[in-house]
C-alpha cells in the first residue's frame, strides 16, 4: 500500500507541476490568426468552399491520407487479435423498444449521413462525420437485431480499404501529369474532392463498424484450460 | 483573461488530469480512459487556440482535431482489443503487481 500511495503522490506532483508549467507557457501567447489568412487567400484554388474541408483534403491532404491509413492499420491489428475467435452464433438480444426506435431513426441516420457528406464541400461536415453517423446506424441495426452479424468479413474489410485506395490514387495521379504529389489540377479539384470524400465516408463507416464487431468477438476469460468455469 | 485563454486552460487541465490517471491507476481500462481524457484536453486546447484570431477562427487546427478524433477512436479500439485479448488469455485486467484494481481471478 505504501508503494501505491507513493506512486499516486508522484503522479499528482508530476501532473500538477506540468499543469502549472503549461498554463504559464500559454500566458505568453498573443492574439494571432495563425494560418487562416493563407487558407483564405488560396481557398479559390482548393475546389471547395469550406475552409476545413479545403485544409483536410487539399492543403494538408497528406495528414488525412495518413489518418485513413492509421484507421486501416488499427483494423488490421484488431482483426489479427480477434483471429480464431468466432462471433456468437445467435443475434444480439432483441429488445422491442430498441428495435422499434431503430426502425424509426435508421432512415433518418442514413439521411443525416448523406447530408453531412454533401455539406462537407461548403459548410461544416464532411467524410468523417458522415462515416461516423453511418457506422452508428450500422451498429444500431446490428444491436437491435435488424441486421445479422456478417459472415464474410474479408469482403467487408476489402471494401473498407476503398477510401485509402481512392485517396492514394488521387494523390498520385498528379504525378503522372507532371505536377506534384497532391497537386490537383484546378478545374478537376472539386470533382476529385467529392469522389475522395465519398470513398472516405464509406471506409470510415465500415472500419468503425468492423473495429467494434471484431473487438466484441474476443471472448472473456474462461479460466485455465481444462478447468470448469 | 480572454475567452480562448479560459478554454485552453481547461484543455491543459484536462490533459494533466488524464496524465495523472494514466500513471496512477493500474487497471488497463482506466489507463485507456485517461488517455482519452488527455486527448480530449489536447483537442480542446487546439480548438481554442484556433479562436485567437479576432472574428475568423483558424481552420488548420480544426482540421488537425478532426483528424485526431478519428485516429483516437481507432487507437482506442485497438487498445481495447488488446485489453480483451489479455483478459481472454490470462484473466488479468491490470498491469504490474501490487495494483488494487485487479480482476480477482488469479486466485482460482
Amino acid at each position: 500500500m505504501g508503494i501505491s500511495r507513493l506512486h499516486k503522490i508522484f503522479a499528482a506532483v508530476l501532473s500538477g507541476g506540468l499543469a502549472l508549467a503549461l498554463i504559464a507557457s500559454i500566458s505568453g501567447l498573443n492574439e494571432g490568426d495563425g494560418l487562416s489568412r493563407q487558407v483564405r487567400a488560396s481557398i479559390e484554388e482548393s475546389g471547395v468552399k469550406s475552409e476545413v474541408t479545403a485544409v483536410l483534403l487539399n492543403f494538408r491532404g497528406y495528414d488525412t491520407l495518413l489518418e485513413i491509413a492509421v484507421l486501416l492499420l488499427a483494423l488490421i491489428g484488431v482483426t489479427a487479435l480477434a483471429e480464431g475467435e468466432t462471433a456468437p452464433e445467435k443475434a444480439d438480444v432483441r429488445d422491442p423498444a430498441l428495435s422499434g426506435l431503430a426502425e424509426l431513426i435508421l432512415p433518418l441516420m442514413v439521411l443525416a449521413s448523406g447530408y453531412l457528406l454533401h455539406a462537407g464541400t461548403y459548410a461544416p461536415g464532411g467524410a468523417f462525420q458522415a462515416g461516423a453517423v453511418l457506422a452508428a446506424a450500422i451498429l444500431l441495426a446490428r444491436l437491435a437485431g435488424i441486421a445479422e452479424p456478417e459472415r464474410r468479413k474479408g469482403a467487408l474489410a476489402g471494401i473498407a480499404a476503398i477510401g485509402f485506395a481512392v485517396f492514394l490514387s488521387a494523390a498520385l495521379a498528379p504525378l503522372l501529369l507532371g505536377a506534384r504529389f497532391f497537386d490537383y489540377p484546378g478545374q478537376a479539384a472539386h470533382a476529385i474532392i467529392v469522389v475522395v470524400e465519398g470513398a472516405l465516408a464509406i471506409s470510415t463507416a465500415l472500419i468503425l463498424y468492423l473495429l467494434f464487431s471484431e473487438c466484441s468477438s474476443i471472448r472473456q476469460w474462461r479460466g485455465r484450460k481444462g478447468e470448469a468455469e | 483573461m480572454t475567452q480562448w485563454m479560459a478554454y485552453s486552460v481547461c484543455g491543459l487541465l484536462l490533459f494533466t488530469i488524464g496524465l495523472y490517471g494514466t500513471i496512477a491507476y493500474g487497471h488497463v481500462f482506466r489507463k485507456v480512459l485517461s488517455f482519452n481524457i488527455m486527448g480530449s484536453g489536447i483537442f480542446l486546447f487546439l480548438v481554442s487556440i484556433a479562436g485567437r484570431a479576432p472574428g475568423h477562427p483558424d481552420p488548420v487546427p480544426h482540421a488537425m482535431v478532426l483528424t485526431g478524433i478519428v485516429v483516437t477512436v481507432s487507437a482506442t479500439a485497438f487498445a481495447l482489443a488488446l485489453l480483451r485479448k489479455m483478459n481472454s488469455e490470462t484473466g488479468e485486467e491490470s498491469l504490474g503487481p501490487g495494483q488494487e484494481y485487479r480482476s480477482g481471478k488469479e486466485g482460482e
